[in-house]
């Protein structure tokens, strides 16, 4: 496959954010002293009457942004995955999801591709703990191009809506001004054999590993779901009729992310056999991002040894 | 004040106890010590300080109130029933299936109800972000929030007291409600949060220290909050837990327990005959 640019979803959030800023005055940012690495310094440049630090301070930060939400506002409350996930999921819980406020969580840093930071600041639970609470929306994009989408569709999106973006460059593949719909999957690549469902870097993974797969004989259909939740049904379902068999790749534990959505779907509307990629049940450690991913499987060349495996 | 005027806060705040009672009976639990306690600052808040319209609970220029202290949500549901934002009588489907009174408040569900509420230490923050929003929006309104004092051992509170003093939040008053009580006992039993004022000058919040029963001090309380300008104000209101109800003055107990049909009846005919007095004065 040709060289692609590479580009981090964090700086395309940033980016888009304030693209939003020019349209909308109803956009405001909190961070909680993460801006430079969150990039919404990037909004608070061209803005710096609307953006607001929070400090260290997450759970505060997040009901804040409820507050401002209730008023009616459109906030943008960003920081790392670990901490709007994690350590603010009940603020989360109980002042954003249970009144449905319209918050968008900007969540950076998301995965084992953190890298160097090590386990404390990979976050691989968040899939898990935004999809629990109900009427939640689930974003995780997999390019540059796809997350400026996402983030202009999170704010047009009336309700909650959860952001997962990474510090990794990564290849940017869409073309610019694809569609994007909150909830609808994206058919990659065709193929009858076995489908590939991923979300996130996984999905270009996922494309290259189609490719290798194809010179082996495999037909692999390709899936890009950025919407964990709510989880394209009708494409999901379809791709594991059409392929008997099902392989799901997400930079997230194999518990409660999107491997355990794609299988708790088909055990009810269509059982055929799954294979999880992901964090297995495991914390990460420190080290270049690339190394880790390859050494967690998360690659285009662990997908293909998952995939003869399962075709044989 | 008025004599007249103090006599009918006096006798809306009995009606409050009233609604307490009656809702934490009907529905066989709930928590009305702490409700009891900030009888009058409800009372004062719905039918004196704030800027609201029953006819119109989503009117956007209206002050807003966060009760951080959720669970004291049947103190609130009397305020705003009596104030007409709905019938007194359905006071009487509190926690019950269908009633659009949850346990602890809910904005989407409850006219005149501003922001869901129940996990301790949450409220303050969401009163904070809607204190800046209004400022951002250039609107003229003022954010009021209560906390209890055992809520205040949550750090969240202090997160978002530092936050409401970095951001200059002189639209936002808090409220601590003083009833020296927590569900396990004693707060200075529990975990001090003592010295409270102390802590909340700290944080640079302006502190003004007053009765929680005295509407003459609420008044001048409240003025002095809007006239300060630049740093959010905190009024720490000393009361009594389960106030008004003699068997529920001063206990633990009482955080949440409801009133069976005998204690029901006493704690009525006490607040009927403390209604009478306000009405002979």
């Amino acid at each position: 496959m040709a060289e692609l640019k590479k580009i981090a979803t964090r700086d395309s959030y940033g980016n888009a954010l304030a693209e939003l800023g020019k349209e909308h005055e109803d956009v405001i940012v909190f961070d909680a002293d993460l801006s430079g690495a969150t990039k919404t310094s990037v909004f608070k440049k061209a803005f710096p009457d609307r953006h607001f630090n929070c400090g260290i301070a997450e759970g505060n930060m997040l009901a804040v942004a409820a507050g401002a939400a209730a008023m009616g506002l459109v906030p943008f409350a960003s920081t790392f995955a670990m901490f709007a996930a994690g350590r603010a999921f009940e603020q989360v819980r109980n002042s954003i999801g249970y009144p449905h406020l319209n918050v968008k969580i900007g969540a950076t840093h998301g995965g084992i591709s953190v890298g160097e930071d090590g386990a404390s600041h990979q976050c691989c639970e968040d899939f898990a703990t935004m999809r629990s609470i109900p009427g939640m929306v689930v974003l995780c994009p997999s390019d540059d191009v796809e997350a400026k989408a996402a983030v202009k569709a999170a704010y047009e999106h009336k309700g909650p809506v959860y952001m997962r973006f990474g510090r990794l460059a990564v290849p940017v593949f869409h073309e610019e001004g694809m569609k994007f719909e909150i909830g609808r999957g994206e058919l990659l690549r065709d193929g009858r054999d076995v489908a590939i469902i991923a979300t996130g870097l996984m999905s270009y993974e996922a494309l290259k590993a189609a490719e290798a797969l194809a010179e082996k004989g495999i037909d692999a259909r390709v899936v890009n779901l950025c919407t964990i939740k709510p989880l394209d049904e009708e494409l999901v379902v379809r791709a594991a009729a059409d392929c008997g068999k099902v392989i799901t790749c997400e930079e997230h534990s194999v518990i409660g992310g999107l491997g355990e959505a794609v299988c708790a779907l088909l055990g009810e509307k269509c059982p055929v056999p799954v294979r999880r990629i992901g964090v297995n049940d495991e914390f990460g450690h420190s080290g270049p991002a690339g190394k880790l991913l390859e050494q967690f499987g998360l690659s285009a060349a662990h997908i293909v040894e998952v995939a003869e495996d399962f075709c044989r | 004040m008025t004599a007249n005027e103090k006599k009918e806060l006096g006798m809306l705040a009995c009606k409050v106890r009233m609604g307490v009672v009656t809702a934490t009976h009907a529905a066989k639990s709930g928590h009305p010590g702490g409700s009891l306690s900030a009888a009058e600052l409800f009372t004062y808040l719905y039918f004196k300080e704030m800027k609201v319209d029953p006819a119109n609970p989503a009117w956007a220029d209206r002050d807003r109130f966060v009760l951080s202290k959720g669970h004291t949500a049947p103190g609130l549901y009397a305020a705003l029933a009596l104030r007409g934002f709905f019938p007194v009588g359905e006071l009487e489907t509190l926690r019950h299936i269908g009633s659009r009174l949850q346990g602890h408040p809910n904005m989407n569900e409850t006219p005149g109800v501003d922001m869901s509420t129940g996990s301790l230490g949450q409220g303050v923050s969401c009163a904070a972000g809607m204190a800046l929003s209004a400022k951002y929006m250039k609107k003229d309104l003022r954010v009021y929030t209560l906390l209890g004092d055992g809520e205040i051992e949550e750090g969240q509170v202090w997160e978002a007291l530092m936050f409401a003093h970095h951001h200059k939040l002189d639209n936002l008053c808090v409220i601590v409600d003083n009833n020296g009580l927590q569900i396990d006992g004693r707060i200075e039993d529990v975990m001090s949060p003592y010295p409270i004022p102390d802590k909340l000058k700290a944080f640079g919040l302006h502190v003004v220290e007053i009765d929680g029963t005295d509407f003459e001090q609420m008044e001048a309380a409240f003025a002095e909050a809007k006239a300060t300008k630049g740093v959010p104000t905190a009024i720490v209101m000393k009361t009594t837990k389960g106030k008004g109800v003699s068997f529920m003055e001063d206990k633990a107990g009482w955080h949440g327990k409801a009133p069976n049909d005998e204690e029901y009846a006493q704690a009525m005919s006490e607040l009927n005959a403390a209604l009478a007095e306000w009405e002979a004065k």
